[in-house]
């Protein structure tokens, strides 16, 4: 047994277990990555529906949204842009493909995100022939994480009908309650614009019921006031004039 | 099945557990407790790991100089990992998203390498296996019971299905919203202790040392 702990044996028994191991893992990452794609993209839409306060149990999630347009959004000019498929058009990629993105200043950067994509997407939900919620992706710089989601917008595109993220890596407990029902319940009605500047913010702490800012304050999350800033912070900047409230105002006057 | 197998099966579960006695793994169990759904796929995530990992380290531990077996060990229990965190991905997402890191910290759960590197390293594969299914069990044992009383107490239901009706939906309970805090898994895993060893008096440990009284006033003085 002395060949047991010589360099050679050493190095092969390393060697042997590491590619076995690797194959293994390979094998399952690669094989199960249909699937999980698949599961993404169903959470993905689940997420838009229970934003825009959609979402039932009873019917499954394509169906749902088959009531739903997306539209691509150029977000400099604020105008659709049309003849572009929005099926095959990922977001996430774009934000960080140097030719389909800009890089955002210091000033702008509120959000954290360095790079904006030139084009977007935003989801319609229309109610006999006339838009009833807009629902717009968001994302942004948390503690550690950069949380994606997305805010649904009443028709008078001022009143928000509700907020959820569907990918962050927060603190699971602290950061993370941002998935919490409760505090997601909050944010229907909050006010978002006031004087043409976003007002809307996560408060340290509880709303004062009396404040005159109501409409546009939401509780903070306790233990997780970073956070809570990056939420405020990704709400300013994409409901502000880098974000989507130009594309808001042309659609509001009907240009877009 | 033997007596020995079924011995090495059923003694992790009260007469050795790995929290409990071991005190081992504690720190998942304060995390995915909350509610009994995440417990239970967190169970058996953790009960295959464990017996895959004493399963595949008994088998080639007759070839592994001693001077890396840890290291094997740990590569072994990472890729098992791995892939049941995909699976889960893959086939329970919603749930999977719930468990988010805590899958992944099962690698550093020490039950794992714990049992890889007392029992395993000494034992052929099947008992290994069996002991690994056994720790599982055990860790399921109490991680199943504080999830019961921490989503009772906590949220009024168990497996997401309302028992207690809850006073915002008019119902009478008001929910302990301590219970679905970490710390409360604590106090849960104490009282669980607590049984056990009032129950089984072998288990309590001797006293290494003996804490002297309080020096009175006069004597400070």
């Amino acid at each position: 047994m002395a060949s047991q702990d010589s360099i050679g044996k050493t190095l092969t028994v390393a060697l042997l277990l590491c590619i076995v191991c690797s194959v293994i893992v390979s094998g399952a990452a690669v094989s199960l990555r249909p699937m999980q794609e698949a599961n993404k993209d169903q959470d993905k839409k689940k997420n838009i529906l229970l934003a825009a306060g959609l979402y039932q149990e009873s019917l499954t999630v394509d169906e749902q949204f088959a009531a739903i347009k997306t539209k691509m959004v150029d977000l400099s000019t604020g105008l659709f842009v049309d003849g572009e498929d929005v099926n095959s058009f990922d977001q996430r990629k774009a934000a960080k493909d140097p030719s389909r993105s800009r890089v955002l200043t210091d000033d702008e950067d509120v959000a954290n995100i360095s790079r904006r994509e030139n084009h977007a997407l935003v989801y319609i939900v229309e109610s006999e022939g006339r838009m009833d919620k807009m629902i717009l992706p968001i994302h942004g710089y948390g503690l550690w994480s950069t949380l994606y989601g997305f805010v649904a917008l009443e028709s008078d595109l001022n009143t928000v009908a509700g907020l959820g993220f569907y990918d962050h890596g927060e603190t699971p407990g602290l950061g993370g309650e941002v998935d919490n029902p409760r505090w997601k319940a909050i944010w229907p009605g909050k006010k978002v614009y006031r004087d043409g500047d976003v007002a809307l913010a996560l408060l340290k702490g509880a709303v004062n019921p009396s404040s005159p800012n109501i409409d546009y304050q939401v509780d903070g999350l306790s233990g997780a006031t970073l956070t809570g800033k990056g939420v405020s912070n990704l709400l300013a900047f994409w409901l502000g004039k880098d974000g989507f409230q130009t594309f808001l105002s042309n659609y509001k006057a009907g240009e877009a | 099945m033997s007596v020995d197998a079924k011995k090495t099966l059923v003694t992790p579960i009260f007469d050795d557990n790995p929290i409990a006695l071991q005190i081992l793994g504690i720190c998942s169990a304060l995390a995915v407790t909350s509610s009994l759904q995440t417990t239970f796929v967190m169970c058996l995530a953790l009960t295959a790991v464990c017996a895959f990992s004493n399963l595949f380290v008994s088998m080639v531990r007759n070839h592994v100089p001693s001077s890396i077996r840890i290291i094997v060990q740990m590569i072994i229990i990472a890729s098992l990992v791995i892939v049941v965190d995909q699976i889960l991905k893959a086939v329970a997402y919603e749930i999977s998203k719930q468990l988010s890191v805590f899958v992944g910290l099962i690698i550093t759960n020490c039950i794992v390498m714990g049992r890889a590197e007392a029992y395993a390293m000494k034992n052929p594969p099947w008992p290994s296996f069996l002991d690994g299914v056994g720790n599982g069990l055990g860790y399921s044992v109490v991680l199943l019971a504080v999830g019961f009383f921490r989503e009772l107490f906590g949220a009024g239901k168990l497996f997401g299905v309302e028992i207690l009706a809850l006073a915002n939906d008019g119902g009478w309970y008001i929910p302990n919203g301590m219970m679905l805090l970490p710390p409360s898994a604590f106090f849960l895993i104490g009282f669980f202790i607590w049984v056990l060893r009032a129950r089984k008096t072998d288990q309590v440990e001797t006293e290494e040392f003996k804490i002297s009284r309080n020096s009175t006033l006069r004597e400070a003085l």
